[in-house]
């Protein structure tokens, strides 16, 4: 090992000059930007004036505006559990009942893992619009006669989130079950361990790292998100990112905006933190 | 498992979870697939309605392809998307090289950055990168527009290819690169003919995550695009605002087909090289 590099030298420095740079200058100088402009003031014509001016923050708790925060975040921590509920008996069915097919089931996850937040949104616009299928199959059924309203709500917008978000959450659960080692599940029930408490003492504790990474995976872009509020909530179901967008366009106000935008990014660090000590280290230490 | 070895009672407990299990799954899968193969459906409808089937026509297809902004915008997402991993795909290798091989003051600072930048909400990275450009660029007189764009994909894609770069090459063997440098091979050659060679799955991988990071990315492009250029996502979000019809299913199919091909050709080749 005596070439490994320890310390600086020339060739350390040319492998990293060009990310420096990048994510220097095109990722944290814009967000020292934004933590600038966001104590600044935004004048009537769109321009700013930098100095240090605490309103903008002070505006996210008028009533409104918070009521949008909490909405958020509610979202977001409902699509992570949904994300969870739905995912997890599929990652572990892909595991321990796949068999042979277990690779061709994952790859049936990959492809809308892969393909385009838009268009996947998008079909739920059709479904969910006037006179799309949902409607059509809640009138065949019975349960209404008119058309309902289902576009434009908050269960549209959640609806669209869990199926957006649904594959993020299973392809951490599947990569950390699928190393877990089925002679333990074998020495429980030797233990005499019933299935349920193999599933809740042995198996769940250890694909923890897979519910962290698929929580976090899922819970930070919905908080962010804002195609999805945009095309199926509407202006009746505003969401964080979509009052962001606003202050950069129509608005134009761009210290509000990035306001909001320094504490959605301080908020969601500080909830990843919360949730990996509190659920992490807990569920960890207590085996 | 229960099955083989536990008793006639066992094996009746054993099953009903399984049943359960196994239909559940089957519905997730349903709820995965359900809402793309109604899209797609309806993409061959014969009226403009994207709900009620009328009767099989391509004609959308038809009206796809002849759709001038339609082919610009996709012609913009090949040029972005290319330019974006090429230049993403080179750093990012180089930096994984420089984390995997290196100790170095900083490194927990270099390696928070390249985290944070695939954790940060993308609605936050685009409009700082919208106010960047704008108080910068601007002044340069350097317009909002591919340039704009290209930057903004190569500084959100790069941690992803370093990320995946760097997991193939912490599982690498390093007694090869040192049995080359023995035999009198420079730096360079080491990592041309000895290095590379066993990363390039990563590599590819790391490349083509970038591509389709870039080729499907909306929001931050929405932000740094300004008004001459548009990209494929930019085109159906504004075409669904505009109001719905089965041009964008025609669309949505082919941007889905093209996907599963690749993703599909994709894990053949990766499991080929893996095993060889």
């Amino acid at each position: 090992m005596g070439d490994k590099g320890r310390g600086w030298n020339l060739g350390l420095a040319g492998l990293l000059t060009p990310v420096t740079i990048w994510l220097g200058l095109f990722f944290l100088v814009p967000l020292l930007l934004i933590l600038a402009y966001s104590f600044g003031t935004s004048d009537v014509y769109g321009g700013i004036t930098l100095g240090f001016n605490p309103s903008n923050y002070l505006r996210v708790f008028d009533p409104l505006y918070l009521q949008i925060i909490v909405r958020t975040f509610f979202i977001a921590a409902l699509n992570t559990v949904l994300c969870l509920v739905l995912g997890y008996p599929l990652a572990y069915f892909i595991v321990f009942k796949g068999y042979r097919r277990r690779n061709i089931l994952i790859l049936l996850v990959m492809v809308p893992f892969w393909t385009s937040l838009l268009i996947r949104a998008y079909s739920w616009v059709v479904i969910l619009s006037g006179n799309g299928i949902a409607n059509k199959f809640l009138q065949f059924i019975g349960i209404t006669d008119e058309p309902l309203t289902l576009i434009f709500t908050p269960e549209a917008v959640l609806m669209g989130m869990v199926y957006s978000y649904l594959p993020f959450m299973i392809l951490p659960l599947y990569a950390s079950l699928e190393k877990f080692d089925t002679r333990l599940k074998e020495a429980a029930k030797d233990l005499g361990a019933s299935r349920w408490q193999t599933f809740w003492r042995v198996t769940f504790p250890l694909s923890m790292p897979g519910v962290i990474a698929g929580s976090i995976l899922v819970f930070i872009p919905s908080a962010g998100e804002f195609v999805i509020p945009q095309l199926l909530g509407g202006s009746r179901t505003v969401m964080t990112g979509t009052l962001i967008q606003t202050q950069f366009g129509p608005a134009r106000d761009w210290a509000f905006g990035s306001a909001l935008s320094v504490m959605l990014a301080v908020l969601l660090l500080a909830a990843i933190l919360f949730y990996v000590r509190r659920v992490g280290t807990d569920k960890l230490g207590g085996m | 498992m229960a099955a083989k070895t536990g008793g006639p009672v066992q094996k009746g407990v054993g099953k009903l979870p399984d049943r359960a299990l196994f239909l559940f799954s089957l519905l997730v899968y349903a709820f995965l697939y359900a809402p793309i193969l109604v899209l797609m459906f309806f993409s061959f409808n014969s009226s403009k309605s994207t709900q009620n089937w009328t009767g099989f026509s391509t004609e959308w297809y038809g009206a796809l392809l002849r759709d001038q902004t339609i082919l610009d915008a996709f012609r913009v997402s090949m040029i972005v998307g290319v330019t974006a991993t090429l230049i993403a795909t080179v750093i990012g290798t180089l930096t994984a090289l420089a984390l995997t091989r290196h100790d170095f003051r900083g490194k927990t600072f270099a390696d928070s950055t390249i985290y944070a930048a695939t954790v940060m909400p993308e609605i936050v990275v685009g409009v700082s990168l919208l106010v960047f450009f704008v108080a910068t660029f601007l002044p340069l007189g350097i317009e909002l527009g591919i340039v704009t764009i290209v930057i903004a994909h190569v500084a959100f894609t790069v941690s992803f290819v370093t990320i995946v770069v760097r997991a193939r090459l912490a599982g690498m063997d390093q007694s090869l690169e040192e049995a080359a440098q023995d035999l009198g091979a420079n730096p360079v050659t080491t990592f041309l003919r000895v290095t590379l060679p066993l990363i390039l799955p990563g590599v590819m991988a790391g490349a083509l995550l970038a591509f389709t990071l870039s080729f499907d990315d909306f929001v931050i492009t929405f932000f740094v695009s300004g008004v001459g250029s548009s990209t494929l996502p930019l085109k159906i979000y504004s075409m669904i605002k505009f109001g719905v019809t089965p041009v964008i299913n025609a669309l949505s199919t082919v941007v889905l087909v093209t996907t599963m091909i690749l993703i599909f050709g994709g894990s053949r080749l990766l499991s080929r090289r893996e095993g060889a």
